[in-house]
């Protein structure tokens, strides 16, 4: 069943300037990759401040528009009354949950780059590729969330990987380092492989790669029945778990967060996650919809797997790393069931999750960065202890990271975990709410532990006293962060609404 | 069996007896080799299904260039056979399950009704295929045709930073310092007081 002739006979040319902010951000990105030619060392500086300028103006951009965007946006709006238009033959769609999780990935990654500069020169990381590998990552999560075909979810997700794996090798002498883009590199090809099997089922039965038109394929078939689409579903899900870390394809993330370098442990651990969120929801929510049933149960089964192990298992490291990606694993079972809730409070919920998880996760990671300096990372729990009598602030910023992780209010991961449990309930999944408790419970354990770690025990001799030199822009921007959980866990309200409307309005 | 059938036959006994080849040989030379092979037949299953563009790009681009640079990787770096085989027998029966499962599940699957449908008459064209692939490959598929290439250029970044570094110890020659070298960086005059006789 072909969808349009092969070869169109009148070719429309596509609304390509709705794709402004990735335009700029690709010309940026070789416009930096060619100025660090000429950049020497001791100026590294430049590359650093047009890499940060890039994204900001991107963010701008994707926050404001052009003013060609806000015409197409708004005939788009007149013709179809839906926010939210497309371009490139449909393939490439605006809308605003895309236009925020866009905004989120960009300032993420900005704070990313400020947190590990001081990490990178320390350790001879401080090289103009490392920030255009970053520039290519993000491009590739925002093609991810703006794709409205298979083909560019996939495209998008490749563009991404591929600069991950470089950036975890990119201290190539470092043998941990090697081994761990080695795991990430066979396992995310083999997620890619299982993806790409997924899609292609899902292709040969619906006869479309575009997510509308699988919906539309899927609304008007019984689907549930199909053992085909079934097949290709559970190909999609597997896929989708590998790259989202969830049990039981999580094996290499804690491998992967341990083994590189921590500045590539914050990138990987934050932006990608926005951007495999919106991957799940475009290909489960919008292209598949109608298979609910079907990846509801999956799913349940995926996220309490991955609140079970992440968090017993966490209790057990000593490594400050490697406690954070067991950590991650159950967060990521807590974003999983705000979608399988299967509302659009549920999707609300989960969004406000990541984006909020993506800033916490951000804050832990800046905290392990300020406590390791040149030739010597601390990576170990032992090095928080006494942090409080040393370096009071910090050690109250590392306070408020870790009790939202736990979900402690008046922290924002308390408020993000009471939205997701309540969407769960709503969906009448009252096992999976109890048990995400009472997990959430269990895991509070090692947060505390850390906690206990930094104001009750005595700091080990000196080997631990020294502070990483990090600049004002670095402190402040920590501070902020800092206060941002604390702001966001009080007044939740403005971002949750922003989320809902976005959700309502993009699906 | 039509003639047509009889090399359809043919390449795929080729394709699937290579593919085999690959992973049982000793020598990854003929590994490689192998691999070619089994490209080449695949390249010529795809002409017979009238995708003579695909059928050429296969054999332009992984045979000559993607292969020929495995073989050069292969011939260059010393492979110690025996240490890659290890555990291959260790680990044959968790693999040969895992392979049988997928195997039957994938067969219980595709051979259920969804999958049974007729094969679609080809749509005549008016132009041959390379035309048509381009032309939509510039008009409706322009966008991830970019992101395409710059996955690509990604990879070529990727390759150079891993990659090339300044390695102490290696002994380079560098012509232009060669030139520029001075008497007194090659020959030390010393001082020595003549030796007594004795």
């Amino acid at each position: 069943m072909l969808l349009f002739s092969l070869i169109p006979m009148q070719f429309q040319t596509p609304n390509i300037l709705l794709a402004t902010p990735e335009m700029f951000l690709l010309a940026g990105t070789c416009f930096v990759l060619l100025t660090d030619l000429f950049v020497k060392d001791s100026q590294r500086f430049i590359t650093y401040l047009l890499t940060q300028i890039v994204l900001l103006v991107t963010a701008g951009l994707v926050l404001f528009g052009t003013t060609e965007m806000n015409l197409i946006l708004a005939e788009s709006y007149q013709a179809t009354g839906q926010s939210g238009a497309t371009a490139f033959s449909d393939m490439f769609v605006l809308d605003p949950m895309a236009q925020i999780l866009k905004i989120s990935i960009l300032l993420v990654t900005v704070g990313v780059f400020v947190y590990s500069r001081e990490y990178l020169r320390a350790r001879d990381m401080y090289k103009g590729e490392f920030f255009t590998l970053g520039l290519f990552a993000v491009l590739g999560m925002m093609i991810m969330v703006s794709a409205k075909t298979m083909l560019l979810i996939y495209l998008g997700l490749e563009l991404l990987s591929l600069a991950m794996y470089a950036m975890v090798a990119f201290k190539r002498d470092d043998g941990r380092a090697s081994e761990a883009a080695m795991k990430y590199f066979v396992l995310g090809a083999i997620a890619s492989g299982m993806l790409l099997y997924g899609m292609s089922i899902i292709y040969g039965v619906s006869g479309s790669l575009h997510l509308d038109h699988i919906a539309n394929y899927m609304s008007t078939h019984p689907v549930m029945e199909n053992i085909g689409l079934l097949l290709g579903l559970a190909f999609i899900i597997v896929g989708l778990g590998f790259k989202l870390g969830v049990v039981p394809f999580h094996m290499w993330v804690p491998d992967v967060y341990d083994g590189s370098p921590t500045a590539v442990t914050l990138f990987l651990g934050t932006a990608p996650k926005i951007a495999a969120f919106a991957m799940v929801i475009r290909l489960l929510v919008e292209g598949m919809g109608d298979m609910v049933q079907g990846w509801q149960q999956i799913l349940s089964l995926l996220a309490a797997l991955s609140l079970l192990a992440g968090n017993i298992i966490a209790i057990a490291q000593t490594n400050i790393k490697r406690m954070l990606a067991y950590s991650t694993i159950s967060h990521m079972g807590f974003v999983l069931m705000g979608i399988l809730a299967g509302s659009h409070e549920g999707y609300a919920a989960s969004m406000f999750y990541i984006i909020t998880y993506a800033i916490i996760a951000m804050g832990v990671f800046a905290v392990v960065l300020l406590l390791s300096r040149e030739g010597y990372e601390a990576d170990q729990l032992n090095d928080l202890k006494g942090l409080s009598s040393r370096h009071p602030w910090y050690a109250f910023m590392m306070m408020l990271f870790l009790f939202s992780m736990a979900g402690v209010p008046p922290t924002v991961g308390f408020y993000a975990k009471l939205s997701v449990i309540t969407a769960v309930v709503d969906a009448n999944i009252i096992w999976l709410a109890v048990f995400g408790v009472v997990m959430s419970v269990i895991g509070a354990y090692y947060y505390l532990r850390a906690i206990k770690l930094m104001y009750f025990d005595k700091p080990e001799g000196s080997t631990s006293s020294v502070l990483a030199l990090v600049k004002w822009d670095f402190r402040v921007l920590l501070s902020l962060n800092g206060l941002s959980v604390l702001a966001l866990g009080i007044l939740p309200g403005t971002l949750m609404t922003v989320c809902l409307k976005a959700i309502q309005s993009s699906l | 069996m039509t003639f047509e059938l009889f090399i359809f036959y043919l390449f795929s006994a080729v394709t699937l007896f290579s593919a085999v080849a690959v992973v049982t040989v000793r020598n990854p030379i003929y590994s490689a080799l192998f691999l070619i092979l089994a490209f080449f037949s695949s390249a010529a299953t795809w002409v017979l299904l009238e995708a003579e563009f695909l059928g050429v790009v296969l054999v332009l681009v992984y045979v000559g260039a993607v292969m020929v640079l495995f073989l050069f990787v292969i011939m260059m770096l010393d492979i110690q056979i025996d240490t890659i085989r290890e555990g291959f027998i260790r680990y044959l029966p968790v693999g040969i399950l895992v392979a049988v499962a997928v195997a039957a599940e994938m067969i219980l699957v595709v051979n259920s009704e969804v999958f049974n449908v007729d094969i679609p008459a080809p749509t005549p064209l008016s132009v041959n295929n390379t035309e048509a692939l381009g032309e939509v490959l510039y008009t409706e598929y322009v966008f991830p045709f970019q992101i395409a290439a710059v996955i690509l250029v990604v990879a070529i970044i990727s390759a150079i930073v891993l990659t090339l570094r300044r390695r102490k110890g290696v002994k380079k020659q560098d012509p232009s310092k060669q030139v520029r070298t001075r008497r007194e960086d090659r020959i030390r005059m010393v001082k020595m007081k003549a030796e007594k006789r004795q």
